[in-house]
């Protein structure tokens, strides 16, 4: 019987934490920025259908980065929650700080219960007020913890180049346009040089409190980016970042056996189980009946060796 | 909001449909779950009466009136029978006015739900079947006198024209072509849009037809209330186009309601039809 080694308790939940933080380096950066009228969320995010920047509903808006599919299940979460507390109190009582609270009750759940991995997930809140002193804006990390964030927040990827980038330039109170062009430079900043974000790259969504309608999120179109943004110089698109190879990758053929790999086609020196392609097993020498002589009728004339009786190697 | 972790339930992958996420979650919510005890219960709320709708070019209008009764009792003179189902659609309800109200928000919440969950909106058809599955669920109570009869209407942008569907109260739904109309002076007001309807009206045209057949649908049942020039209370009208819909301010339908009663000062049964 093994004995289970002992961790303790700081070194299991320092372990926990860093693979946490390592999947949500991984990933590019969200940027949420309080302007004039509302939040803005500014992401660089080539996939135009897995977004990273959700409507949760009238006043409320979500963003995280990490495992897409984790912070999914969150705003699915998220949002019926937000359905179910309007429809059966009154849309006015849906609050940010409600949410907030749940998911941060949620994530800090599952990071300190031994039985699950912790979410690799970091996640904004926001909420709008009738004022922009009554926006709200929560940040919500992998192991529960909730922080009002002012002005402006990073998070994913190079979260501190990016946020130091923020610090020199942002101003609270700008217009729509300069914190668009502030946050998408802030994103295409990194510590060896500046690049241009191709705009079809650009996830851009705000909660609007100037819009008419009850629900005041709303994301920004490629046409309306290339107004705001102008003339920037040559498009630069980023590199491949591990988040975009997490999904699809087919099989490769490498060529040479990887055990790692369970999608290769090449096996090395262990034969398949079965033919990979019409499912035969393979031919195995017969076993010798008893009392029959090795060269006997039933003896496959295909495998060119003699066979071999139980007990022979 | 809850004060632990989010149920399972709420982070499961699956349904993008609210009620029935309610269905599992808290059924009580639901007005369909409800057990009313057997007997007929028609008496004991509010009835919402007539609605009416027509397509015009370049869109489509549904109007309501504003009266609510218990029998002979006028429950209420300024209901609101007209809602906004989502951006492009809108949805009129007659019949038991507390059950259909609360229909009406289930069904938007479920559209909107759809939007947020699914990044897209449900196509014009996906919509219309929704409120049928809704008021299919409803069939038990309606066999006890709480029926509730919708008449759904919105711009269709896939087909981009505007369209009308109607139900029964089994939940059968019924596409309309011009026009329609539901509730108890339905009749009336169907008969005064036959002779009324011309299929190249533009907006303001459109809404004085339906107003005027609200008007003849007041005149010739009690449960339809007609404009109320005392208390300046006019009809609900929501006008859907390809830019999306908005309720008409009630200063606009006043003009039209004003130009219509003058002109009904002179003609009480409202404009002549050509004989041929």
């Amino acid at each position: 019987m093994s004995m289970p080694f002992y961790v303790s308790p700081e070194q299991m939940m320092k372990d926990r934490a860093d693979f946490a933080r390592k999947g949500i380096a991984r990933g590019r950066s969200v940027v949420a920025l309080q302007y004039a009228d509302g939040v803005l969320f500014v992401s660089e995010n080539p996939s135009q259908a897995l977004h990273k920047v959700s409507e949760i509903y009238d006043r409320i808006a979500f963003a995280a980065v990490g495992r897409y599919n984790e912070f999914e299940n969150l705003r699915i979460a998220g949002v019926r929650l937000a359905d179910m507390r309007g429809y059966a109190y009154d849309r006015r009582d849906v609050t940010g700080r409600g949410l907030a609270n749940a998911y941060a009750q949620t994530l800090g759940t599952i990071f300190s219960s031994g039985g699950e991995k912790p979410y690799e997930v970091e996640i904004f809140v926001a909420e709008i007020g009738d004022t922009a002193a009554d926006d709200q804006l929560y940040r919500l990390t992998y192991d529960g913890q909730v922080a009002d964030e002012h002005g402006f927040a990073v998070m994913g990827g190079a979260a501190d180049v990016v946020a130091d980038h923020l610090e020199e330039h942002y101003s609270a109170g700008a217009s729509l346009d300069d914190a668009i062009r502030v946050a998408v430079a802030a994103l295409g900043h990194s510590e060896s040089d500046d690049r241009v974000i191709p705009t079809g790259d650009l996830e851009v969504a705000v909660l609007d409190r100037t819009r008419t309608q009850p629900r005041k999120f709303l994301r920004l179109r490629e046409t309306r980016l290339v107004e705001v943004l102008g003339r920037r110089g040559v498009e630069e698109p980023d590199a491949a970042a591990p988040e975009d190879a997490l999904a699809g990758s087919g099989p490769r053929h490498s060529g040479h056996d990887d055990p790692a790999d369970p999608t290769d086609q090449v096996s090395g020196a262990t034969p398949p189980l079965e033919d990979p392609v019409t499912g035969e097993p393979p031919v195995a020498p017969p076993v010798a009946p008893p009392g029959v002589p090795p060269d006997g009728p039933g003896t496959p004339p295909s495998t060119g060796t003699p066979p071999t009786g139980p007990g022979q190697v | 909001m809850s004060d632990s972790r989010l149920p399972a339930s709420f982070m499961t992958p699956g349904t993008s449909s609210f009620a029935d996420f309610l269905g599992v979650e808290a059924p009580d919510l639901l007005p369909s779950r409800r057990a009313v005890p057997a007997g007929n219960a028609a008496d004991l709320a509010p009835h919402g009466t007539t609605i009416v709708a027509a397509t015009f070019d370049d869109g489509v209008v549904m109007a309501g009136d504003r009266r609510a009764t218990m029998g002979n009792i006028i429950a209420q003179r300024d209901i609101q029978k007209v809602f906004p189902a989502d951006e492009y659609s809108v949805v009129g309800i007659a019949g038991t006015a507390g059950l259909a109200v609360e229909m009406v928000r289930l069904f938007q919440t479920e559209l909107e739900h759809y939007e947020k969950i699914e990044g897209s909106t449900l196509s014009m058809d996906g919509k219309a079947n929704r409120l049928a599955a809704l008021i299919r669920a409803n069939l038990g109570m309606a066999m006890q006198g709480l029926a509730v009869v919708p008449l759904f209407a919105g711009y269709d942008l896939a087909a981009d024209q505007g369209r009308i569907f109607s139900y029964d109260v089994t939940g059968g739904r019924y596409e309309e072509t011009a026009f329609h109309s539901v509730g108890s002076g339905s009749l009336f007001a169907r008969g005064s849009l036959k002779k009324l309807y011309r299929d190249d009206f533009d907006a303001e045209e459109a809404v004085t037809a339906v107003i005027q057949a609200l008007y003849d649908a007041a005149d010739d049942d009690s449960a339809t209330g007609g404009p109320d020039i005392t208390r300046r209370i006019f009809p609900v009208v929501h006008v859907i186009t390809p830019d999306g819909g908005r309720r008409m301010p009630d200063d606009e339908v006043s003009v039209i309601a004003d130009r219509i009663l003058a002109s009904r000062m002179q003609r009480p049964d409202g404009p002549a039809a050509a004989l041929t």
